[in-house]
């Protein structure tokens, strides 16, 4: 008996119908009522196809149930049983060598963050770079503190040497505003080189808002560079652990300034970037306060990266409190998008692009592709988190990318040999989790995030219904997401 | 495709995907096209089939004409060997096994 057998997919309900979330295609497809009705007669249950025309044949006549299985194995929803399922190719999408096509087959750098300082004049508690969970000693290691004018202009040269016709140069810090001076000159220079060379470039910065002076905001206006802010929320979040040196809250230097930015600023969207704790977890209110009273268009969260030990980590039930309020300002982030209104929640937004096209990822992200990150003396790391760091270089703006080095971190990070990801449904869109969050938490870049599976599979499969009710409801609205442009990256 | 609705642009390409898919041409095919599953002399390892390293037959692990036997059970070949349902049933009646007695196989004449 030839038998059937159901493959990898993620099976979800939205709009009162079933919808099919393919593994590792992540192709959608919505289902009738004759091929949800095959799909659970094969699961569970050992049938061949005569098997499953005799289980239905009280509901569908035999023809139309043999053309829903036949529907279903074209796409690979179902298989035979005996045929094993075809593994995830292990393909690197990167060759040094030239291809036979004539090729290169290098990715392109799109998106280049400039630790234009490694300084800050705050000293938040959680602090990935300064923190307990540092990688690089920034006080007391071999990098100058601030980026000199000289490496800026290598970096923009290396960027626009490494970039396709497209470039976005981030800003990052440290407190990025530190070093405002290297930053202006470096848009002026970028700009000019760029047109010479008949690429376009845009820049970006992420900043604490504590030293966005009229000046500096005219500037950011004139230059239409794209900032997003560093906050936790009103008062007595932000000063929890965003914090000055001294220990003084830093809300009421921040507020008024981002008020003003975002009264002067309306070329592109300011976003706000929420770091979650323990602590700090009330998301419906940290998003009120953020847009209604602040003012912000867009706001993200994440939570914090950090070693298991600390306090303000997020533990098991912080996850499911964080996921059961995700879901419910998701809601209203649905509500507002079948009217087509806007809702500021990004996170739901960036998620859905990814659906919308289906993202299979062999990386977590375009770390070590095309997301690099440059150190304040020109040592080109993994992304801005590992700037710096020697055991994470990818060699320098002077010299380029060290393609050996480069292959090399490709290979071993391949969502392929991260056996933990090998039966998760959601690992088209996680892929293992963020680099520097795994280094930290397990030492390891090649390591899955473990501790955070549960929240990944809770927050997709939510997306994934807002993507089918959209579908259902309002399909008008999932053109937004067919823009074919690289985006920059989101720099936190 | 009448039962699946592509939803996002990854869905819509395995639609195209599957829609100019080359498909194995198997006798009487019709769609829907299901996977042709060779039985007989292509999915078994037949050393009757192959030569040996002269080029020859004399040297495989077994005879040449174990190869009627793979057409003749496993494969609808009907010029290859007699009609044992009509006509000469008893043309392997000696032959009890083939690696030993293959030389016992009855000429048949029509």
């Amino acid at each position: 008996m030839i038998t059937l057998a159901p493959r990898e997919f993620h099976l979800f309900q939205a709009a009162g119908r079933d919808f099919l979330y393919l593994v590792p295609s992540a192709a959608i497809f919505a289902l009738d009522d004759i091929t949800s009705a095959v799909l659970a007669a094969v699961t569970g249950t050992k049938r061949s196809e005569d098997g499953v025309v005799d289980a239905l044949a009280e509901r569908f006549d035999g023809p139309t149930v043999r053309e829903a299985v036949a529907d279903l194995l074209s796409v690979r929803a179902i298989g035979y049983e005996h045929e094993p399922e075809s593994r995830t190719p292990r393909v690197l999408p990167l060759i040094p060598a030239a291809l036979p096509t004539g090729r290169t087959g290098v990715i392109p750098l799109t998106t280049m963050v400039m630790n234009v300082t490694n300084q800050c004049n705050l000293a938040c508690t959680y602090c990935y770079e300064y923190g307990e969970d540092k990688i690089v000693d920034t006080e007391h290691g071999r990098k100058p503190k601030f980026m000199s004018e000289q490496t800026a202009r290598e970096s923009v040269e290396f960027l626009l040497r490494e970039s396709g016709s497209v470039a976005h140069l981030t800003f990052f810090g440290g407190e990025t505003l530190l070093n405002f001076p290297v930053l202006q000159s470096t848009v002026a220079y970028g700009r000019r080189r760029a047109a010479e060379l008949g690429k376009s470039i845009d820049f970006s910065l992420t900043t604490n808002a504590t030293l966005l002076k009229p000046e500096i905001i005219a500037f950011l206006v004139e230059n239409d560079v794209g900032v997003t802010i560093s906050i936790d929320g009103p008062r007595e979040m932000q000063d929890r652990f965003r914090v000055f040196h001294n220990g003084a809250g830093s809300y009421d230097v921040v507020a008024p300034r981002i008020k003003e930015l975002l009264k002067r600023h309306r070329s592109k969207p300011i976003a706000a970037r929420v770091t979650l704790t323990s602590a700090t977890l009330d998301i419906t209110r940290i998003y009120r306060h953020l847009t209604e009273e602040i003012g912000f268009g867009e706001v993200g969260f994440a939570p914090v990266t950090t070693s298991p030990g600390q306090g303000y980590a997020i533990g098991e039930r912080g996850f499911d409190s964080m996921l059961a309020q995700f879901r419910a300002l998701a809601q209203e982030w649905l509500a507002c998008s079948l009217e087509n209104r806007h809702h500021g929640f990004s996170n739901v937004t960036e998620s859905l692009e990814e659906i919308h096209k289906g993202v299979s990822k062999a990386y977590p992200c375009g770390a070590g592709l095309g997301l690099l990150g440059v150190s304040t003396d020109g040592d080109v790391a993994l992304c801005h988190r590992f700037a710096g760091s020697d055991a994470h270089k990818l060699g320098t703006v002077r010299d380029g990318v060290d393609r050996d080095a480069q292959v090399a971190f490709l290979e071993r990070n391949h969502i392929a040999d991260k056996t933990d990801c090998s039966r998760c449904w959601a690992r088209p869109l996680c892929s293992g989790g963020c680099y520097h969050e795994a280094h930290v938490r397990y030492g390891t870049t090649t390591h899955p995030n473990l501790h955070y599976c549960e929240w990944i599979r809770g927050w997709t499969d939510t997306c994934l219904r807002l993507y089918g009710e959209l579908s259902e409801r309002n399909p008008a609205f999932l053109a937004r997401f067919d823009r074919e442009e690289v985006k920059a990256e989101a720099v936190v | 495709m009448r039962h699946l609705k592509p939803i996002n642009q990854k869905a819509g390409r395995v639609v195209d995907h599957v829609a100019n898919q080359k498909h194995d041409v198997v006798a009487l095919q019709q769609p829907p096209f299901r996977p042709h599953l060779p039985l007989g002399c292509t999915s078994l390892f037949s050393p009757g089939w192959e030569a040996d390293q002269a080029g020859g037959t004399a040297g495989l692990c077994t005879p040449v004409e174990r190869d009627i036997f793979d057409c003749h059970i496993s494969c609808f070949w009907p010029a290859q060997v007699p009609d044992m349902l009509n006509h000469s049933p008893d043309w392997t009646g000696k032959c009890a096994a083939a690696q030993k007695d293959w030389r016992k196989i009855d000429l048949v004449f029509p």
